[in-house]
């Protein structure tokens, strides 16, 4: 009893976002209830539900990496390309090498972490802002990636790709378990170490965790490799999906919604808190709405639009302000109630 | 239906007839120059091999020049056209602009300039005329396929380029224009696959569940990624696609004819690489002293998987 | 308790009714009511916690009020921010300084009311004013530099400078003296004298009593967020006061201290010629085990400049350091962690708390950073830990994982102090290790200096208050003008003799 008390003591945060997500989706379910029916097919999960989980998984595991870069007080524009460059790569090397496939995966991965280290060096041993340093990638990038395909579309006949893409392992997804399994990581990484206490230190007040003995420029370089090793995962499953690499629109504005799950997820652009779990809750908030969008006909024009105006309407659900604002006006009231 | 049914269905939808400037008497021996940008895809390669064959059949003294790209090079191969003295100079832009000053040096020289593939954003003046398709016209082709192959009845669902992309605005007038002539065939959703394929996959896994594959007849992508992610979507939802649900689009890229071979989309249409002939027909009626239309329109050539895996082979 | 106040006869300023606020877990202020009355100076003392910056807060609209009522010249009084209260004539300056710390001093002085010329602003006339307002609290810096350039001090009085430069009726000062030396004390209390004499009222916030008794003429009380009392200061006693802030009366600060000099061989830190081009002439200096070396001087002497660089936090560039007889060059303070030194800041906001982390994360990070990411202190230890500092430094946070930053400024500057202790250094530097810290656990910690000393752990304390100085050094030294030019031992350590020190 007294140790649940204190976990609500400790989050009371975490229930926006979640709250957030189960409104849209049973909202959605009592308008068309089929939106929330799950069926068994040929052998996996089959519904929008699972549509969005599985859509979720790139923007997630991006977001994943924001989160921690933007916890260190930086932001990482450059994700979209390096999802682009790291599905090039993977791409081609499936297709003219015979590299056992394991071995594409840790290219792409080193490829990721390669280019994260370049933005993190310029952040933080250069001291270019973080988003001057990663603008630079998020505009070259895409460049790069026509360069690595020699500017085509590269299809790619792949068993493993297609494992990742279309594939299910007890009836779930293979790329839900690959997302879980990354968070997990993650988590174990970051919380049952020190490193995101030490993480969120630099972010809070780097000067400040300096002075207390944390190697801030070293940190704040890790936390970009991470954002670019989550960014090639991201991209090898985005390129799985359709066993292509569409380089000129793979990973495009993904940094966009990146940003914005971790957004919703609490966390500040100031830096200083790393939410794991809901920044996975944000992407789900984001794919949910555009499944929804999807299939309710909405017109193309309104996409955006409509996209625009709930994202808003949540993330005022969870402002400070409106909290703030409400519990002022039920105090008004009540005193009101009081003098009558 | 047939195919002149066909021709005349596209008629009515573009509303332009296919200029046909018939080579009246063969010309004497000409010179002609060809501006190529590149060769920076499969379809630039093959536009340039007809083009090539063409000149030959007519027995021209055929000068080629491959820009690899760069505008500059394009505008130095026109420059020693101008040198050389040919008849004619066939010019594939690379770009919009930047043209007219070496274009004024051609009309000093009284050299007539043809374009193909691309226009200008120059003073027409400049040049005999413009080559090439038009999106209106590749919609209108694939709707009219459809209308054939389903004899006029048909829920389509369609899948649309980048919102506000001119190509996709164009292309799905075109197939509007057509399919309002036919009351059985309406489109029941529409929603863009911003033009790859993991969005067209996305969207139609969407559309397979709010309306239920068994309620779509056919899925009209504006380009072949988005087909080809379509084709995922419904092979994943345990239907067959091509069959269960017929699949059309365009562009003609090399993995869309693999697809096809597959059994997966049924069309694409292929921008025409024989605008050669088309480019040489004006230059001689030019030549003859005839009036020539300041935009001649050539019909993209529509592609179906029986040849799909010869052309896969000579794509890849 | 104590000495009631009579009821004084003209209308107040400002009158406080029954204000209460609340936070998550704690009742910051619960009922509070008291007046003010016109052109008076009027302390306002509690213990660490005890709810003043959040009175002062919300009387200025940064928080809203839970319920209470507030007049104002006999008018209701609801200020929505400091910038609206400010416009209905109450300026205030905040325990933190808030100035924006990169524009210029004009320009944070200016910032409200820019003189406008032609409707354009004219930078010649703001600097203009900016000279002016500074000539007021006797500050003599170049205006046109950005306000992060100078100290805390000189931004201190900044923020005076622009709460008193528009027309005010009441000025709150938040701790305005925590940061300022004597001789700038002085200058404020003359400027406050003259406020007084043109009939503005002030409310003084301090933990400095000497002060209490020289400049107000009331004090209210406030302990754990409830009202105490308002008395006249000349009418209460010191013992009185302190018994109504602390609720238990305090033996008085022992003085005089042991001071026995150690053995050279003991020597935990020795530098020689140690020293940063236009940052600190070079220095000697050497510190025993279980010594306590006194560093005194003006602000700006070289006093913090002094700890930076035995703490790598600023590279040296000339001289040698040994530790524990072993010659090192830190380049770091992390590499200074490893050889066992540890350093509490003197500008708390900016190099000591981690605002957004918790009490928790806050004290126990310097410790786990020397044990390295890959060792992290096991949860139910880290309780532990912070459980038991919290008790020995008798913190007031209603839980652990609080954000540091909603503490109150005492209690900040414990945690930062038990912070270091959990690494248990051999040397700890302190720069201004008592600021802020209310009476009662002033004596706490000046308690704790010397168990910690006794158990063997050298300090060396930078501190603006001789009185304290003299209490705990065993040896001080004097800086002046970035240089060190003298040490006193043993009986020679008096306030006078360090006085004269800085004099010559
Ligand atoms: N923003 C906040 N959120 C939550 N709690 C707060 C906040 N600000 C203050 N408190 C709590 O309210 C209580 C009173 O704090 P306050 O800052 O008013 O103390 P104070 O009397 O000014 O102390 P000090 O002398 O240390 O500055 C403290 O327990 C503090 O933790
Ligand atoms: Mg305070």
């Amino acid at each position: 009893m007294k140790e649940r008390k204190k976990f609500l003591d400790i989050n009371p945060k975490i229930w926006g976002p979640i709250f957030s997500l189960v409104v849209i989706i049973v909202i959605m379910g009592i308008i068309d209830p089929g939106f929330i029916q799950i069926e068994f097919k040929d052998g996996r999960l089959y519904g929008s539900l699972i549509d969005i989980l599985v859509r979720a998984t790139p923007t997630a595991i991006i977001a994943l990496g924001m989160a921690v870069v933007i916890g260190t007080k930086g932001i990482d524009l450059s994700v979209g390309s390096v999802v682009a460059i790291c599905g090039a790569v993977a791409a081609v090397l499936i297709v003219e090498t015979q590299l056992p496939f394991f071995m594409v995966v840790i290219v792409s991965v080193l490829v990721g972490g390669g280019i994260g280290f370049l933005n993190g060096i310029m952040v933080s041993f250069i001291g270019i802002q973080p988003i001057i340093a990663t603008l630079i990638l998020m505009v070259s990038g895409r460049g790069i990636a026509q360069l690595v395909t020699g500017g085509r579309a590269v299809s790619f006949d792949s068993t493993a790709m297609d494992i990742i893409g279309s594939g299910a392992l007890l009836a779930i997804p293979v790329r839900l378990w690959i997302m879980t399994a990354l968070v997990l990581c993650t988590v174990l990484l970051l919380r049952k170490t020190a490193l995101g206490l030490f993480l969120e230190s630099v972010g809070a007040n780097a000067k400040a965790s300096r002075l207390l003995g944390i190697e801030a420029r070293m940190l704040k370089v890790i936390a970009y490799i991470f954002s670019g090793m989550c960014a090639a995962v991201a991209g090898m499953i985005l390129i799985a999906d359709v066993s292509t690499a569409e380089i000129n629109r793979l990973g495009l504005w993904l940094e966009l919604d990146a940003i914005l799950a971790v957004v919703l997820a609490g966390a500040s652009l100031n830096g200083g808190r790393i939410y794991l779990g809901l920044t996975i809750i944000g992407a789900l908030i984001i794919q949910t709405l555009t499944t929804i969008i999807f299939s309710s006909g909405v017109p193309v024009e309104y996409n955006l639009i409509v996209k625009a105006c709930i994202i808003l309407a949540v993330l005022l659900i969870q402002s400070e302000t409106t909290k703030n604002y409400v519990s002022q006006l039920r105090t008004k009231s009540l005193e009101n109630r009081h003098a009558e | 239906m047939n195919i002149s049914n066909l021709t005349k269905l596209i008629k009515i939808a573009v509303g332009t007839t296919v200029i046909a400037l018939s080579s009246a008497a063969s010309m004497a021996e000409l010179t002609i120059g060809f501006a190529q940008t590149g060769s920076e895809s499969g379809w630039r390669t093959a536009f340039t091999n007809a083009t090539k064959a063409e000149a030959e059949a007519r027995g021209y003294n055929f000068k080629f020049s491959d820009g690899q790209g760069k505008q500059e090079n394009q505008i130095k191969a026109i420059r020693s056209f101008i040198a050389q003295g040919v008849d004619g100079i066939v010019l594939a832009p690379l770009v919009t602009t930047g043209w007219d000053k070496v274009l004024k040096e051609a009309q000093r020289a009284k050299i007539p300039v043809v374009l193909v593939d691309r226009g200008l954003d120059s003073d027409p003046s400049l040049y005999v005329t413009s080559v090439g398709s038009d999106f209106t016209q590749e919609g209108a082709m694939i709707a009219a396929w459809l209308a054939v192959e389903t004899e006029g009845t048909c829920d389509i669902v369609e899948l649309q380029g980048a919102v506000g992309a001119d190509a996709a605005i164009k292309r799905q007038t075109g197939f509007a224009n057509v399919i309002e002539n036919f009351s059985g065939m309406k489109i029941i959703a529409s929603q863009t696959g911003s033009w790859s394929a993991t969005g067209g996959k996305e969207v139609m896994e969407s559309f397979l569940k709010s309306i239920g594959g068994e309620n779509i007849c056919a899925v009209w992508a504006h380009n072949d990624n988005m087909a080809i992610g379509a084709a995922q979507a419904i092979k994943e939802a345990g239907l067959k696609p091509s069959e269960d649900i017929l699949i059309g689009s365009v562009d003609a890229i090399a993995e869309i004819f693999k697809t096809m071979a597959d059994g997966e989309t049924n069309v694409t249409l292929e921008l025409s690489p024989y605008q050669g002939a088309a480019a040489f027909d004006a230059l001689e009626a030019h030549l003859a002293g005839k009036d020539v239309p300041k935009r001649i329109t050539v019909p993209g050539g529509l592609f179906y998987p029986e040849t799909a895996a010869e052309e896969w082979a000579k794509r890849k | 308790m104590g000495v009631l106040e009579p009821v004084v006869d003209v209308q107040p300023l400002l009158e406080i009714k029954n204000i209460s606020k609340g936070f998550a877990g704690v009742q910051a202020l619960n009922k509070v009511s008291f007046s003010i009355a016109p052109g008076e100076i009027h302390a306002l003392l509690g213990e660490n916690g005890a709810g003043k910056s959040t009175f002062i807060k919300v009387l200025t609209g940064v928080y809203t009020r839970d319920s209470g009522k507030i007049l104002f010249d006999g008018q209701d009084f609801h200020a929505t921010s400091s910038g609206h209260a400010q416009t209905q004539g109450v300026s205030t300056v905040y325990q933190e300084v808030n100035l924006i710390p990169t524009m210029t001093v004009t320009e944070n002085l200016t910032l409200l009311q820019q003189p406008k010329r032609f409707g354009l602003i004219s930078p010649k006339r703001a600097k203009q004013r900016a000279l002016e307002m500074l000539e007021r609290v006797g500050l003599n810096i170049d205006p046109s530099k950005q306000l992060d350039s100078y100290s805390i001090a000189v931004q201190q009085l900044v923020a005076i400078a622009r709460a008193i430069g528009t027309k005010a009726k009441l000025l709150i000062l938040d701790e305005p003296t925590a940061s300022l030396d004597a001789k700038e004390v002085l200058r404020l209390f003359e400027l406050m004298r003259q406020l007084k004499s043109q009939g503005i009222s002030i409310i003084f916030v301090t933990h400095f009593l000497d002060q209490v008794y020289e400049i107000t003429d009331r004090i209210t009380v406030l302990r754990n967020g409830s009202f105490i009392g308002t008395y006249a200061t000349k009418k209460l006693p010191q013992a009185e006061l302190i018994h109504a802030m602390v609720g238990k009366s305090l033996d008085e600060l022992t003085s005089g201290s042991n001071r026995e000099t150690s053995d050279s061989a003991d020597d935990v830190l020795r530098i020689q010629n140690f020293g940063k081009q236009r940052f600190l002439k070079p220095v000697d200096l050497s510190i025993a085990k279980g010594e306590i070396v006194g560093l005194a001087g003006m602000l700006g002497s070289g006093r913090s400049e002094l700890c930076e660089i035995i703490f790598g936090a600023q590279a040296v560039d000339q001289g040698s350091m040994e530790i524990a007889q072993n010659a090192v060059h830190i380049k770091s303070p992390k590499q200074a962690i490893d050889h066992g030194l540890g350093y509490c800041p003197e500008d708390r906001k900016i190099d000591g708390i981690i605002a957004e982390l918790s009490v928790r994360e806050n004290m126990i990070l310097a410790l786990q950073a020397k044990r390295g990411w890959l060792k992290p202190i096991p949860m139910t230890e880290q309780k532990a830990m912070v459980e038991s500092m919290i008790e020995r430094l008798s913190i007031k946070t209603p839980n652990l994982n609080k954000p540091i930053g909603e503490l109150s400024g005492g209690n900040q500057q414990k945690v930062i102090l038990a912070r270091w202790l959990l690494t248990q250094p051999t040397l700890l530097l302190l720069d201004e290790p008592t600021r802020g810290i209310d009476i009662g656990a002033h004596h706490d910690i000046i308690a704790i200096m010397k168990e910690l000393c006794e158990q063997g752990m050298s300090l060396l304390v930078a501190s603006s208050e001789l009185e304290e100085l003299v209490i705990f050094a065993h040896r001080v030294v004097v800086m002046k003008d970035r240089k060190k030019v003298m040490e006193l031992t043993g009986s020679d350590i008096s306030q006078k003799s360090i006085v004269n020190a800085i004099a010559q």
